[in-house]
């Protein structure tokens, strides 16, 4: 090739990179902008909960809201023990994931390792559907169904109570955790399995063995996030578990947690700048330093078995 | 008809594949396929890519059993006691009890070395330390790469290189005492400086096992194996003493191949 006749075609070549060039720069553009949106919507919310909490804490000192055991933010009395909200969030998330991760992670064995491809294709939208329905449904089917069934076992058992409230937030739960198990260990290699059968294995030996370990840190990933849906989740506890703030670890008693405080406290027509109104920033605030230090905890766990192999 | 013939015939023989048929489905893999495998001798198998080497060697321990739609025909027999491993009466898991294989690409799992090694022990139901301490140590020796590992046992096996990691896996199929070890092409993801020991391996290793091993390397074929299979569009085109099939074969697609690959 003679070199007058290639060098028309290279910069016509390149003319055309030049062009993808910027068609790729305005895509990149847009891909920044919603990124950027979506990091400013964050840093927003971070700073009204912060500037908030800021002017809530000129008046309540912050060793009082930390170790005071009574939460009465709108009594005439007033105190601030964030301790007592944080009672009822642990008790009913425990309650749920003592549910939702043996049945989620059961389930995503099953269906990954056991199940044949009808099987799974019939279940998983059925526990999608369980997934998407309305938290409300889930609050009164704790309350007008559960309590009651539970009431037949223990008839001390009040009507609003952390246990049942807890145990719906479990099952609410379960699907959340169940999918994201299942795509970490379908997403382990056939060759791992195979390594496995070939072995001698059983199915039950394989799962357990060689394909729970591989699929750790996804697994690991599966239980953080039903946790942050279990310290977030609002509606199923406002209904089933009462409004009383108690400072209690017994999942019998009605008590109040965050999420279920702030919407109750959001609900009533407090004045802007009030300190009542202030508390719900400051409960929020905590809310999200536990939901921040979980993901922290997520992301460490993954890249500790990452290491690993 | 033919002299070599005569002559393997005589050898002990620890397996047989008869009248063997293949289905993917519907797609016929494997047609009619018969050869023996001769008592700790190796056997390769060699043919162009897709001609059905692997289904051949994972029909061995029933590997196609894992998946949906597969059928097998014919009979593979396996010597002393004539099981035939295909029968479906017999467990594929006691097949695989007997027979241990080696794949492509090191798949160690996400264990440390140790309970790698020791894997087909702890799935056969053993607990005591002694007996799985032994074992561990008896592969590793076996598969060359005790030396290497003796002080890290308990760290994870990805933290070992490719060639350890094959060789971790051939210590994995060693340490149940398998009657024949199956091969698929076990370098073909490892340069040639450890190619050359795991070569060194299956030499020693012959002592005591039956070797069936697919390989796509002439020359691999020519230093490792005893007898060699020559298999062509899921057809068994030759099989003798590999300095006869490599030397003069008797079929002209066999003789094709042979050159073309030497080049
Ligand atoms: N799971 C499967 N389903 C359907 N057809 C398959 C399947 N696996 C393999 N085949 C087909 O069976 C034939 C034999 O495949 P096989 O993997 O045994 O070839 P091979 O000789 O090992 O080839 P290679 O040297 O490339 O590994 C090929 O035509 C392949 O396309
Ligand atoms: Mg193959």
């Amino acid at each position: 090739m003679s070199p007058s006749s290639s060098s028309p075609a290279v910069s016509e070549r390149l003319a055309r990179k030049a062009s993808r060039h910027i068609s790729e720069r305005i895509i990149e553009a847009t891909l920044f902008a919603a990124a950027a949106v979506s990091i400013f919507v964050t840093v927003a919310i971070v700073f009204i909960l912060v500037r908030e909490s800021v002017a809530f804490f000129q008046q309540v000192p912050v060793v009082d809201f930390l170790s005071d055991t009574q939460w009465t933010p709108l009594f005439d009395d007033a105190h601030f023990g964030i301790l007592v909200l944080l009672s009822g969030t642990a008790v009913s998330s425990t309650v749920a994931l003592a549910v939702a991760i043996p049945i989620g992670t059961t389930i995503a064995i099953f269906l990954s390792e056991f199940a044949s491809q009808r099987t799974r294709e019939t279940a998983k939208p059925i526990l999608e559907l369980l997934a998407g329905m309305p938290t409300v449904v889930f609050g009164y089917f704790a309350l007008m169904f559960v309590t009651p069934l539970l009431q037949e076992l223990m008839p001390e058992l009040p009507g609003f109570n952390l246990l049942s409230a807890g145990l719906v937030m479990g099952i609410m739960i379960v699907p959340i955790v169940s999918s994201i198990a299942e795509d970490a260990m379908r997403a382990v290699p056939m060759a791992l399995r195979e390594g496995s059968y070939a072995m001698g294995a059983t199915r039950l030996q394989t799962a357990f063995y060689v394909v729970l370990p591989a699929a750790v840190s996804g697994i690991g990933a599966a239980y953080i996030l039903g946790i942050a849906r279990a310290v977030g989740e609002t509606m199923i506890l406002a209904i089933a578990a009462g409004m009383q703030p108690k400072l209690t670890f017994d999942p019998r008693e009605p008590a109040a947690t965050i999420t279920a405080f702030i919407v109750q406290v959001a609900l009533g027509d407090l004045p802007h700048g009030s300190i009542g109104y202030q508390t719900i920033f400051a409960a929020g605030l905590t809310l999200m330093l536990f939901t921040l230090l979980f993901n922290i905890l997520g992301f460490w766990l993954q890249r500790k078995y990452r290491e690993r192999y | 008809m033919d002299p070599s013939r005569g002559a393997i015939s005589e050898l002990p023989i620890k397996a047989e594949v008869r009248n063997f048929n293949f289905h993917y489905g519907e797609f016929h893999a494997l047609k009619d396929v018969t050869m023996p495998l001769c008592e700790r001798k190796v056997t390769a198998l060699i043919g162009p890519s897709g001609c059905g080497k692997s289904t051949l060697l994972r029909s061995f321990n029933r590997m196609h059993d894992l998946y949906a739609g597969n059928r097998y025909g014919g009979e593979i027999i396996l010597h002393p006691d004539q099981t035939n491993l295909l029968d479906p009466r017999v467990d594929p898991i006691e097949v695989r009890m007997r027979l241990s294989m080696v794949f492509q690409k090191p798949n160690p799992f996400p264990k440390s070395i140790y309970e790698n090694v020791i894997y087909g022990q702890r799935v056969r139901g053993v607990t005591k330390r002694s007996v799985l301490d032994d074992k561990a140590e008896e592969a590793l020796r076996a598969a060359a790469l005790w030396g290497e590992v003796k002080h890290r046992l308990h760290d994870m096996a990805f933290a070992l290189s490719g060639g350890q990691q094959q060789r971790l896996c051939i210590a994995r199929a060693l340490a149940t005492d398998p009657e024949v070890l199956l091969f698929d092409e076990p370098t073909s993801a490892l340069d040639p400086i450890v190619t050359a020991s795991i070569e060194e391996l299956i030499h020693q290793l012959k002592e005591k096992v039956t070797i069936l091993i697919v390989t796509h390397n002439m020359q691999q074929a020519a230093r490792v194996s005893d007898f060699t299979a020559y298999m062509y569009l899921g057809e068994l085109i030759e099989f003798g003493y590999t300095e006869e099939i490599f030397i003069k074969p008797r079929d002209k697609r066999t003789e094709d191949y042979i050159t073309g690959r030497f080049g």
